[in-house]
Formats: C-alpha cells, structure tokens, sequence
C-alpha cells in the first residue's frame, strides 16, 4: 500500500471513529454520571433506542432537528426516572430494573417506531472541519456531527464539576459512601434520581445522533449493544468524563475496522471483525480490573452492591 | 380438479353457445367471487424501503382485488415460530394460499407444515423447487433481477467518472453474487476497465455497518453505489450525503435522493402472486416454479433519474429491449472470475433460466472483493 | 405461609396489573383493550393450537431461563445465555456432523443424548468463563457474559459461514443436516417436541439440586453471603464457576434442541433471542427453577398470542416486547411491597422530607 491508500484508510479509520463514538460518548458520560452517583444503570441501551427513535419522531413531524435533539433529551430522561424511581424502592436490584428498562424502552421504540422507517428526518448539520485537506478521504473523515463539540464540551464541563463544584462533590458523596451522606443530612435517593435522570438525557443526545446524523435514519437495528458497551467503557475510563473521550473513539474506531479493512480488499473474517469492539472491551477490562480490590476510581456504593 | 376442469369448460361452452340463463351467469360469478384468504409473512418490518416493502406492495395491491381476503404477519423470524404461524393462518384463519417470503422459511419449515396440510398451497419466494424431492403443494417463485442489475451497471458505467463503483451486501451467496456479477459485467460492458468494490455487511440489516461500509469505499474513490440489502434506505441516503450517485434495488428509494438516484432494479412480484392466485381459484395445480425476467414482469427497472446522461438511457434501453426479446444472455463465456480462473468456457452461454447460475459462487473479473 | 401466599400473589397481582397497564395503551392507540385482552388470551391459550404454539414456545426459555436463574443463586446476575445457547447449537451440529454413522444411527437415543451433551459442553464452558473472569480477574459477570455473548455470535456466523458450511446449503449458509436418527422429534401426535420435555426436566432438577443436595445448598450460601460462605471454608470460586457451567449446559442444551428438532442444521435463524428472553422470564420466577416453567409458559404464551394480535388487529409485533417490558418492571416494583419492606421505606421517605 502507498502512501496515498494508507492515508486514505487511517482517514477512514479516523471517520469512522468520529462518526460512531459520538453515541458512544453521550451514552458513556450518562452512565459516568449515574455511576458516580453510586446507582449503575444497564437500561441506557433501552434509552439510547427510545430516545432515537424520539429525535426521529419529533424531527420528522415538526421539521426542525433541534426539536428532535430535545425530544431525545427529554425521553432519555424521562426513561432515565423510571429507573431512578424504581430503583430507589427497597428490595429493588439496580441490575434487574436496568435490563427490565432495556426491554420496555426498546418494546416502546419498536412500536412507536412503526411509522417512522420510511419517513426522511431532517439531519443535524455537520461541521467541516476538514475543509483545508484536498483528499476527499480526509474532508469526509473530519465532517463532525453538531452534537461532537457539545459533547467534548459537556465532558470537561461534567470533569470541571465533579472536582470543583459543591453539587459536584454531593454526587461524588452519596456515591462514595451513603451512609455519610445521609449523616449530613443529604437525601441520597433524590440525588441519585437527579444524577439518574440527568445521565438518561445525556444518553437521549447520543440516540439523537444515531438517528439525525449517523446513519441518519430509523431502523429497528439501530443499536448494536452500544448502551451496554458504555458501561464498561466507563470501566475503562475509570469514571472520568475527559478518559470517555478518548474511550468513546477508540470503540468507534474498532467499529470501523471492519469495513475499512474490507474497503482496501482484505475481505477475510468480517464477522470476526465485526466483534472487535466487543473484544477489545473485554480486553480492557481484564487488564483493568483485579478481583477483590476496588479500582482507582470506583465510587465506593457501587462495589457495596 | 378434473370435475372443475370439466364443469369449466362446460359452463364456457354453454356461455359461448350464448345460452346464457341466468343459471350459468350465476355460477360462473359465484366461481370468480370464491373468496380466497392468502396468507402473507415477513421476515422484517414491511416499509423498510426495501425487500419486505417490495412484496408488501403487491400485497396492497392483492387486498384490493375482489374475494381476497389478506392476512399478513411481520418480523417472523426463521425458527419454529413460521411453522406455527403458517399454521396459524391455515387453522385459524382459514387461509388455503400462503406466501412465506423470505429465503429462510424454505427449509425445514415450510416443507414440514406442507406435509401438515397437504390441500394448502405454498408459494415460496426464492426457494429452488425440486422435482422429486420437494412436495406438489409448495412451490417457489423468483425473478431474475440480475437483468435489472445488468442495466444499473450499464448506467453506472456510462456515469461514473471515477472508474470505481462499489457494492454493499449482505452476505456472499448465490443471489447476491449474481447480482453482483451482472452489475460489474454492465459497467464494463460500457468501460472494460472499470471496478466495483464489494463490502460484505455480514447480515441482512445492519444499519451502522452498511453506513460506515458506504462512508468506505466512498473514501476508496467509489462514485456509483448499489446494494443487496435488505433496506437500502440507509445507504442510498449516505451516499447521496456524500455527494456520491445510487442505483437502488428492491423498491425504488428515488424519494429519499432525488438529484443522486439514477435508476434502480425492482420486483414487480404482483406477477408472480396473480399466477399463484388465478391457479388457486381456478383449481388448477399449483404453479411448482415460477421465474421471470423483464420479459414477463416479474422485474421492472426504475424511472430514470434527473442526472442520467441521453448516451446512458439509450445504451441501457437499447440491451432492455434485447433481454426483453430474449436475445441476450447475461453469463456467455469466455468469462473469468477475479482469481483469473474461468468459470463460463468460451463458446458457452447460460441462459437465465439455468439452474447452474442459482448455485454461483465466484465473483467475476473486475470485481475487488472476496467470496 | 405468608411468605409463600407473597411469592404467589405479589407476580400475579404484578401480572394482571401490566395486562390492564397495556390495555390503556392499546387504548391509547385507538383499539379496543377488550379486543386485545380476548386475543391474547385466545392467541396464547384459546384452543388446542395455541397451547402447542405457547408450549413449543416456552420449551427453549425455560432452559435459557436457567441460564440466568442457576447463576443468580450464586450471586451472578448473567445475562450472556444467548452466547451459549449458539455456541451449544454450533457443537450439536458440528458433532452431529462428526459422529461416525454408525454411531449415530444405532440407537437414536443414544445419539441425541450425545448431541445434547456436545452442546451443554459448549454452553456451559462459555459461561464458565464469565464466572472465571469474575473471580480470578474481578470483572462484572453482567458486562462480561453480554460482551461473550456478541463474541459468541461472531464465532458462530464467522464458523457456519465459512470453514463448517455445507456447501450445498446456498442462500443460506449452513452446516451439514443432522442425521435423521439424530433429530429429536415431536411428543405423541402433537406438534409441540421433546424439548419441552427437557426443558421442564432440568428445572425439576436444578430445583431438586439446590434445595436438597449438599453442593446445591452451597451454592446458595454463596449467593445469599459470599463472604459468610467463604468463614464457613467453602470453595466459593468453584462453587460459582459450577453454578455458571451448569446454567451455561442449559442454555447450550437449548440450542442443541433448536438444531436437533426445528432447524435440523446450524445457520443463523438459530440467534432468534431466547437468551434474551430467558432472562426476563428467570427474573420474573424470582430465580426459582420450579418458578422457571409456568413463568416460561406464559411467556410463550405472549408470543403466541401476539402473532395473533397482529394477524387479527394487524397490531405492531412490538407490541408483545411492550407487554413483556411492563410485566418486568411491574413484577420487579412489587418486589418492593413484599414482607412490608415498603412500611419502613415509606416512614424513612417521610423522615427525610420533614
């Protein structure tokens, strides 16, 4: 390969990280800030679907794009309190309502949905970053979603806030240990609800992504596992908003190869290429985490579960 | 039947002897408004601008005709719950024609239920009926679009200025690679140097990955796109984002890019189920394989885009008429495939209707890609 | 006594309260709730048809469903069955497809016992390594299994596609057919197969194992304090990646059953989500493999009936996916009212707001 193939398959390689990991990122800072707030929720995947199909829905009937960014923030949340809500009963497994969300959040989307697979939605405009290289490859590759920038923003905004702000550190607190929370006089339900559902519209942003830039349309296959994927990418990120970052590209890369791979003619074991995201997250995480003791990081309440 | 065969053509005669009491009047209109409940089954969501839309359009069609009564399932998927809904439709439902329309269904599961229920009919869409080995109340219909695909490549050929076009599909079986193989044998009809590119998607819907395999071979320089996939939606409005041209397949998709839609091979399956119907009515035996070209319907091309060339329509109009007349074979040897083995002998030629293109497994020379 | 009266009352009563929940829905959807009542009842258990299609429905998820539930007596919540149960099919067709003819068609019991083996072998040292990773590497069983799942499929569609396929199976790829002293057929005259059979055995069983022997007992001392296991000198790490080997067999035996009596050879239609369901209908049973068959009956029930629903209604199949998620949530809601947990719940709330 030359030097002009190889700079189109990393430009390639470079896109298509940019293009999937927006999801991955808005679903990943959701899950860090409900994490962070000691309550795990494994029905992102069921919020990211629902609030897609949402961004679709509103986008289309109204005619603005921004209107369907909103609704997806909207449903994200309100699925998002569903959880924090059932969650917060006694006897209640975090696990269990998480995947009980997945279900009734994807059941929701797929029926409402319905009517929404032939319809064109407008789309989120795309920023051209790329606008100085003369290789298509390249200008393609740096064709940002609208939604990238706010998302870079929030995670330094959501990094800024956990070290800084006194909201910040009540989140980390009744995260870490509720039982000091609660001595200080914190209701730590009403503030996991709030981290809860704070972190389901942030997750609404990354289904509206999916939907209104990349691929641009509503289709029942939407999502392949990303919701769940974001929760060990914050594993991997060891519950930092500006680690999630580079996490969210590295999972968007992975979930290029693939194709990439075959557009340069090395057609080979595409369905073994296709599960490389899913590898590679397990990967991390064997070399992340030891039995027993708690990783660096870890908010203390979600061990104690 | 023979009994039907007979009283039908007595009751013609007795028509055409214009003895036509009002006896014969009734029952001949009491024949043709038997109602006939169909049973129809997806394997996806019907609108999804693609292969299940495709028939659910001659379905629409079918439920408009008189003394037809359609029920109809979705995202069935291709376990033991057709089996059960086949049966469904017969037992619950009444139905005594049923259409299962995705590959999948064939074996075992439409073979098991038609042992079951051996006065019901099964029309299968895709299938390789066999003589012998298959039962007479199941059959299997099928249009050759790789004609269709013949012609979007000749139209690909004439407008791509890159000389590369590209191909997302599923997966590498027989029906893909055809199409396939007649899309590039088009284009290089046209330009004997051009390539097409082909991304294996690795299922039939799988929007990220049919998206980001488009984004690909765009980067590769690719300017003309067409696909086999279940819903082409997402990649006909990828590539058109990338300011890339489209054939489409399975349904036209020119609403989705009007300016980037250059013409596209449909089913026309309202063919092939009237056929299977007007058997089922008239009590003749079910039609066991039924195949057709453009030349007798079951396939039909898309209107022309706005961007496509005069030099380009002609072209492609031209070869439509010879397919339509039977004078052109799209595999005729010397043909090779992309490892420079040669897979049709020179001097030989397959005709559409061979059984032999049903089994291909290689791509043809020109194409960038592996089986 | 009133426990048992709970464990009863609290999921019907959860039950009954999502099938009035999606009868304001539908309503909301412009049908008629009691339309939609009459059909899922009638789809799922209506006439002699629909009990075969419910009970062939449910003989997959009860086994699958034990892949979640033998674990979740351990302490695990796993939720890769879908992952073993390929992997199980994947290894019954390939076996089938190994075994000398001989061998096969000597005695058809003997074979599909081997069958169903290969396939729990397979099941069962996948979700083993779920377990493992947890003990010996601390990663969460949950995330792990799901991700082993989507690895598990890769495998299977890279494997039935390309070096195991039968080359004459064109359109869609798939293995060699089993052989027909291999297959497993159907029960009597009806339609529904041995499978069901299998399924409702291994609940039996794994219900018998856990209250009545020794390592079953261990197990749920594992689960119920790992810690307190752990004082007492109990193997914990192997007590857990037995729990997983034995609800990763089910879940592989499942898809061996698929094979042998529906599909006949291995190929993609297999990853039809009955790990997936599986899960939800372990949770409903609140783990308990007895709890585990009628749970599983009334989820294939759903199915059946919602085939129905949309033939009848020409209702949207998401429909039953709505039903089941409600169901879920409700039957986990009332978790909370069980044993007037909710009493102390409600007076702490009050505590705090004042």
């Amino acid at each position: 390969m030359n030097f002009d193939d190889t700079l189109i398959f990393l430009a390639g390689i470079l896109g298509g990280a940019l293009r999937i990991g927006v999801p991955f990122l808005f679903v990943s800072l959701g899950e860090c800030l409900t994490e962070k707030s000691g309550r795990i929720n494994l029905g992102l995947e069921g919020v990211l679907v629902f609030s897609a199909m949402a961004a679709f829905g509103a986008s289309w009937l109204s005619g603005s794009v921004w209107v369907g960014v909103l609704a997806a923030a909207l449903c994200g949340g309100l699925l998002a309190l569903l959880h924090g809500l059932l969650c917060s009963l006694p006897r209640v497994n975090d696990v269990a309502t998480g995947i009980a969300l997945m279900l009734l959040g994807m059941g929701l989307a797929f029926y409402f949905g319905k009517p929404l697979i032939q319809p064109q939605a407008p789309q989120l405009p795309a920023i051209a970053l790329g606008a100085w290289s003369s290789s298509s490859a390249v200008r393609s590759a740096l064709q940002i979603n609208a939604l990238l920038p706010i998302g870079l923003l929030l995670a330094c905004v959501m990094a800024w806030v956990f070290a800084n702000t006194r909201v910040g550190l009540l989140v980390r607190l009744v995260g870490d240990s509720a039982q000091a929370a609660r001595a200080l006089g914190y209701p730590v339900a009403g503030v996991r609800i709030a981290a809860t559902v704070v972190g389901g519209m942030i997750a609404g942003l990354g289904g509206a992504s999916l939907t209104l830039f990349y691929p641009g349309s509503w289709n029942e296959g939407i999502s392949s596992g990303q919701g769940l994927i974001a929760v060990a990418l914050v594993i991997f990120a060891r519950w930092s908003p500006l680690r999630c970052v580079g996490a969210a590209l590295l999972f968007g890369a992975a979930g290029a190869m693939g194709p990439a791979l075959q557009s340069i003619g090395i057609g080979w074991g595409y369905h073994l290429f296709n599960t490389l995201p899913y590898v590679l997250t397990l990967v991390i995480l064997v070399l992340t985490c030891r039995p027993g003791a708690v990783i660096a990081g870890s908010p203390g309440e979600l061990s104690a579960r | 039947m023979t009994t039907h065969f007979t009283r039908r053509a007595s009751l013609k005669s007795l028509a055409a002897l214009g003895a036509a009491g009002t006896l014969s009047g009734w029952a001949s209109l009491a024949q043709a408004q038997k109602p006939l409940t169909i049973g129809v089954i997806y394997v996806g969501p019907r609108d999804d601008y693609g292969y299940n839309q495709a028939q659910a359009e001659a379905v629409a069609l079918l439920k408009k005709m008189p003394g037809i009564k359609v029920v109809e399932e979705e995202n069935v998927p291709e376990t033991a719950a057709v089996q059960k809904t086949m049966t469904g439709m017969i037992a619950q439902d009444g139905a005594s024609l049923i259409f299962p329309t995705s590959y999948g269904y064939f074996d075992p599961h439409m073979l098991a239920v038609a042992a079951k229920f051996p006065d019901a009919r099964f029309a299968h869409c895709g299938g390789l009926w066999t003589e012998g080995k298959h039962p007479k109340n199941t059959g299997s219909y099928f249009g050759y679009i790789d004609e269709c695909q013949y012609l979007n490549g000749v139209i690909a050929g004439h407008m791509s200025k890159s000389g590369k076009i590209g191909f997302v599909a599923a997966k590498p079986i027989p029906q893909v690679l055809r199409n396939i193989n007649a899309f590039t044998m088009g284009a290089r009809s046209v330009k004997p140097g051009i390539t097409t590119s082909v991304i294996f998607t690795g299922d039939w819907s799988m929007p990220v990955k049919e998206a980001e395999a488009t984004n690909s071979l765009a980067d590769q320089g690719v300017d003309v796109f067409t696909m086999h996939v279940d819903g082409p939606k997402v990649i006909v409005e990828t590539a058109a984002k990338r300011g890339k041209m489209v054939c489409g397949y399975h349904a036209s998709q020119a609403k989705l890019a009007p300016k980037a839609y250059l013409t596209g091979a449909e089913w026309n399956w309202l063919t092939a189920y009237t056929t299977f119907i007007e058997a089922a009515r008239s009590g003749k035996p079910h039609p066991n394989f039924v195949r057709g070209g453009l030349k007798e319907g079951f396939v039909k091309m898309s209107a022309y885009g706005p961007a496509v060339t005069e030099p380009a329509k002609k072209s492609a109009d031209a070869i439509k008429a010879q397919m339509i007349a039977g004078k052109f074979d799209i595999f005729k040897g010397p043909l090779k495939d992309n490892k420079g083995n040669v897979v049709v002998a020179a001097g030989k030629s397959f005709k559409q209707t061979d059984i032999e293109l049903e089994k291909m497994n290689y791509l043809v020379e020109g194409v960038i890609g592996s089986v | 006594m009133r426990s048992a009266l709970e464990d009863i009352l609290l999921p019907v009563a959860a039950i009954v309260a999502a099938l009035l929940l999606f009868g304001l829905f539908v309503m909301l959807s412009g049908l008629n709730p009691l339309d939609v009542w009459r059909l899922l009842f009638m789809g799922a258990f209506g006439d002699a048809y629909s009990w075969q299609n419910t009970l062939q429905r449910a003989a997959p998820l009860m086994l699958t469903a034990l892949c979640v539930a033998i674990p979740a007596r351990a302490g695990l919540v796993v939720i890769g069955g879908e992952g073993a149960l390929v992997l199980g099919g994947l290894a019954a067709a390939v076996l089938a497809h190994a075994l000398p003819p001989s061998v096969a068609l000597s005695s058809p019991l003997a074979g599909s016992v081997l069958v169903c083996l290969a396939a729990a072998a397979a099941g069962g040292l996948w979700v083993m390594l779920a377990g493992w990773l947890r003990q010996y590497r601390g990663i969460n069983e949950t995330i792990s299994s799901l991700l082993l799942a989507y690895v598990a499929i890769g495998l299977f569609k890279h494997f039935v596609e390309g070096p195991l396929r039968d080359p004459s199976s064109l359109n869609t790829p798939s293995t060699y057919e089993l052989a027909e002293g291999l297959r497993i057929g159907v029960m009597g005259a009806s339609d529904v197969h041995w499978g069901l059979a299998v399924g409702v055995v291994a609940c039996l069983v794994a219900e018998l194992w856990l209250r009545l022997t020794p390592s079953g007992f261990s197990v749920r001392v594992v689960g119920g304090n790992m810690r307190a296991a752990q004082l007492v000198g109990l193997p914990a790490s192997r007590l857990v990646l037995l729990a997983c080997l034995l609800g990763g067999a089910a879940a592989g035996v499942a898809g061996g059953i698929e094979i042998a009596a529906v599909h006949t050879k291995a190929n993609a239609a297999l990853i039809a989500g009955y790990g997936y369901a599986g899960i939800l209908v372990a949770f409903m049973a609140r783990h308990s493999p007895l709890a585990v068959i009628p749970v599983a009956i009334l989820f294939g029930g759903f199915g059946a009936a919602g085939s129905l629903l949309q033939r009848r209604l020409g209702m949207p199949d998401a429909s039953v996916l709505v039903l089941q998620g409600l169901a879920f949530v409700l039957i986990l809601a009332s978790e909370a009212l069980r044993g007037g947990a909710w009493r102390t719940w409600l007076r702490s709330a009050h505590k705090v707001a004042v």
